[in-house]
């Protein structure tokens, strides 16, 4: 069959590397020995702590209530004893607050959850919405946006037209959305449908990247009798799955700078959240683990892992199987966008998809040195904000703020398709976040930054 | 797993990269000159390889001597100062002196790039620098030149094609196929336009030229001259002819689209490429010189800046 493929304007082509694992059936990581929960898997304040030392927990206990309204609760992703807090640094280099629970390996439900809803189709919005916050729901594409606040009535009174589900997974290596979709795809129809309830809105898209087409054609067959789903299939070019992006290729909207994309009237979640959703709102179940790719040439065997939330790096990598090498890098989430971590001891997340581990043989993370910028323009290309990349560094290397603003450094969404394409190396997403956090600084002096002064 | 507790690498994303480098546009422009090389040796026979391995070799000299001068690292071999070397010897006579060679290789280097700090800094083609000195420095050598190898004509110098246009002595011109495949007097590189667009097209499909930049230079000096020559009845071959002397195939192709000195809006390359195709025009039909496309390209490069900063392009999610 021929479908039309969407695209957005910019971007670039980038190998995928996800051969290894997107055949694999996702694997049950075994629960660990003692989980670490972060009281801080969103965006937003942190959740406050329910539990004290000693104290018994089952799976799906509330452990952390959520704390004003961009904020969710944290649940216990086992059974067992709360043995202590520990702070712990997560993925984007700060720490987070941890409750350690050792686990009983009983895996008990706490009472009340993973009972089915006798007739689910007769909960209103609100009750579909305060599931969907009590399950502690975030997106699980990375950004971690607390799922309730997504589809709160808007202040301006913005009403969403379209829901879209990302299912685009446009980062190299990951392939968790992909076995989702392949797997759970009645899941992730039903919780769309939530989610379209949720908001009031009578459109629903599901987007998935054209090397996926068996989860396409997938999609494709179990929503041609919903004439409010639409499946569409986009180009493979990253960064597709950026939000703005994504709702360009789908809608031709742009949101403006600054925005949202309630301001063009769309609601943007993962596919995998919206199997979370489903499961929230028909079991009650909260969101106590998710899909996480394996892989690296560190890694034995590259593996898709259903992992409980607060499971160690260290301790999905020791049930891998030995590591090879020398390990040198662990890139937590995909190698376009993922934060470098300089240990193994940090708990999976809600927003973790992935986990690349690589040795010091790897072929892929070797860099050459910086060189001079030689105004190829392959950045400027590239870029898919619009944006000049090169003058941008160019300004924030002489720390000419004024002028990294003036060249609209705060629109940049980070996505690395100048840095992937530069011929001098020059490491462009590094300076221009440096300007950015200039920029966004109180004064635009960077003066409430003390390492920036 | 001793392994898996060492420190670990810090750096910022992205992790992955195309693992395309600067070397390697540079060696590919080298690839993409060889046919255009080969011509030159074949028309005008080992002296032309003389002074192309002259040029580089005194353009190399001059950048690792400059890069000790100035204290900074070596950069011998990032493929510049070799491509440097090579265009300047593709826009110079064949029987040049071979000091005069030397003279405009180092010039080329010292003044129209070190001066500025080095490469991606300069503001001009750095090889255009070198043949706009000599060209200022020593006219009678640079416009001296030879007939090609096999050549029935005997004379020690001859006018270029170029000459017999602007002179409008359009009965002793070569014919047009002589023209395009470079059987023609000229300097090295200039004279066989079938090996220029052979390497350039190949630039192109490799993604390091952008085709707008040839094009809109070729377009806009098809134009103009096809206007010129129907006014003055010089015949439909006229426009042809003009595209096919002189530096314009090697200048459009290979000296237009430097990346360091041209736009590097899209837009902007196309402003880039229309000026250069009028400059050329205006100096070839009206000027004093029979050539122009040498004069045109330092001229852009001076308003690349000035085009970059008003052709920037929109950025997304902004009012249209």
């Amino acid at each position: 069959m021929n479908y039309e493929k969407r695209t957005f304007s910019g971007g670039t082509h980038i190998q995928d590397f996800k051969e290894f694992t997107n055949s694999l059936e996702t694997q049950e990581a075994k629960a660990p020995a003692k989980v670490y929960i972060p009281m801080s898997m969103h965006i937003g304040a942190p959740s406050k702590p329910l539990v004290a030392v000693g104290d018994l927990v089952k799976m799906g206990q509330k452990i952390g209530e959520s704390q004003g309204f961009v904020s969710v609760p944290a649940h216990a992703s086992v059974s067992g004893k709360v043995i202590g807090f520990k702070q712990l640094p997560v993925p984007n280099g700060r720490m987070a607050d941890c409750v350690v629970i050792e686990n009983d390996f009983k895996d008990e439900w706490l009472e009340g959850l993973i009972q089915p809803e006798q007739n689910p189709q007769a909960l209103d919005a609100k009750e579909i919405g305060a599931r969907v916050l009590e399950a502690g729901i975030v997106g699980m594409g990375g950004a971690t946006f607390p799922s309730h606040v997504k589809y709160a009535p808007s202040k301006e009174g913005k009403k969403a037209d379209h829901i879209i589900l990302n299912g685009i997974e446009c980062e190299p290596f990951l392939t968790a959305d992909h076995r989702i979709m392949l797997e759970r795809p009645e899941r992730i129809i039903a919780g769309l449908k939530y989610m379209m309830k949720l908001a009031d809105c009578p459109k629903g898209v599901i987007a998935i990247e054209e090397n996926k087409m068996d989860a396409f054609e997938l999609m494709i067959r179990l929503t041609e009798q919903d004439s409010t789903i639409e499946t569409i299939v986009c180009k493979e070019k990253y960064p597709q799955g950026s939000e703005k992006q994504l709702i360009n290729a789908v809608t031709g909207r742009e949101v403006p700078p600054g925005g949202l994309p309630m301001d063009v009237n769309v609601i943007v979640n993962n596919v995998g959240t919206a199997a979370a959703v489903a499961d929230a709102v028909e079991f009650r179940r909260p969101l106590i683990d998710r899909i996480v790719t394996l892989n690296g040439n560190g890694i034995v065997r590259p593996m898709n892992y259903r992992v409980r939330i607060g499971t160690l790096y260290k301790d999905l990598i020791e049930e891998n199987g030995e590591v090879i090498g020398d390990i040198v890098k662990v890139i937590s989430g995909g190698p376009m966008m993922g934060f470098a971590v300089y240990t193994m001891e940090i708990p999976v997340m809600k927003g973790t998809s992935g986990i690349l581990v690589f040795n010091e043989e790897s072929q892929v993370l070797k860099r050459e040195e910086e060189g001079p910028c030689v105004r190829c323009a392959r950045c400027v290309d590239a870029c898919p904000m619009g944006l000049e990349p090169t003058t941008i560094v160019k300004a924030a290397k002489r720390r000419d703020w004024a002028k990294t603003k003036a060249c609209d450094v705060t629109s940049c969404i980070e996505c690395g398709s100048c840095a992937y394409v530069c011929p001098s190396m020059i490491p462009l997403v590094h300076y221009i976040r440096l300007a950015k956090q200039y920029v966004t600084s109180k004064d635009g002096n960077g003066a409430v930054n003390p390492f920036l002064v | 797993m001793e392994s898996i507790n060492k420190p670990l690498i810090l750096s910022c994303s992205p992790h992955l990269h195309s693992r395309y480098t600067t070397e390697k546009a540079m060696r590919d422009v080298g690839l993409a000159l060889i046919p255009a090389v080969a011509a030159a040796v074949f028309y005008f026979g080992f002296r032309a390889l003389l002074v192309i391995l002259v040029s580089i070799a005194s353009a190399m000299a001059a950048e690792y001597a400059c890069r000790r001068i100035m204290h900074r690292g070596n950069t011998l071999f990032d493929g510049s100062a070799i491509l440097t070397g090579g265009l300047l010897a593709m826009c110079l006579p064949p029987g040049i002196p071979l000091w005069a060679a030397v003279l405009g290789s180092v010039s080329a280097i010292v003044i129209g790039k070190q001066v500025f700090g080095g490469l991606g800094q300069n503001i001009f083609n750095p090889a255009h620098i070198g043949r706009a000195i000599l060209l200022a420095s020593f006219p009678v050598y640079m416009t001296t030149w030879v007939p090609t190898v096999g050549s029935s004509v005997d004379a020690v110098t001859m006018a270029t094609p170029l000459a017999l246009l602007k002179a409008g002595a359009m009965d002793q011109l070569p014919s047009l196929w002589q023209m395009f495949v470079g059987q023609i007097p000229g300097s090295l590189g200039e004279t066989s336009a079938l090996a220029l667009i052979l390497g350039g097209l190949y630039l192109i499909y490799k993604g390091h030229v952008d085709w707008r930049i040839p094009a809109s230079y070729l377009g806009t000096v098809f134009v103009l001259t096809a206007l010129f020559g129907m006014i003055k009845g010089f015949g439909m071959a006229y426009p042809f002819m003009q595209l096919c002397s002189g530096g314009l195939m090697i200048g459009a192709f290979f000296m237009a689209t430097d990346w360091v000195t041209s736009p590097i809006t899209v837009r902007g390359r196309v402003i880039f490429g229309l000026g250069l195709g009028l400059l050329t025009s205006l100096i070839r039909l009206f000027g004093g010189l029979s050539e122009g496309v040498c004069y045109s390209i330092l001229i852009m490069n001076i308003l690349t800046p000035i085009i970059d900063r008003y052709t920037k392009g929109r950025i997304f999610g902004r009012a249209k």
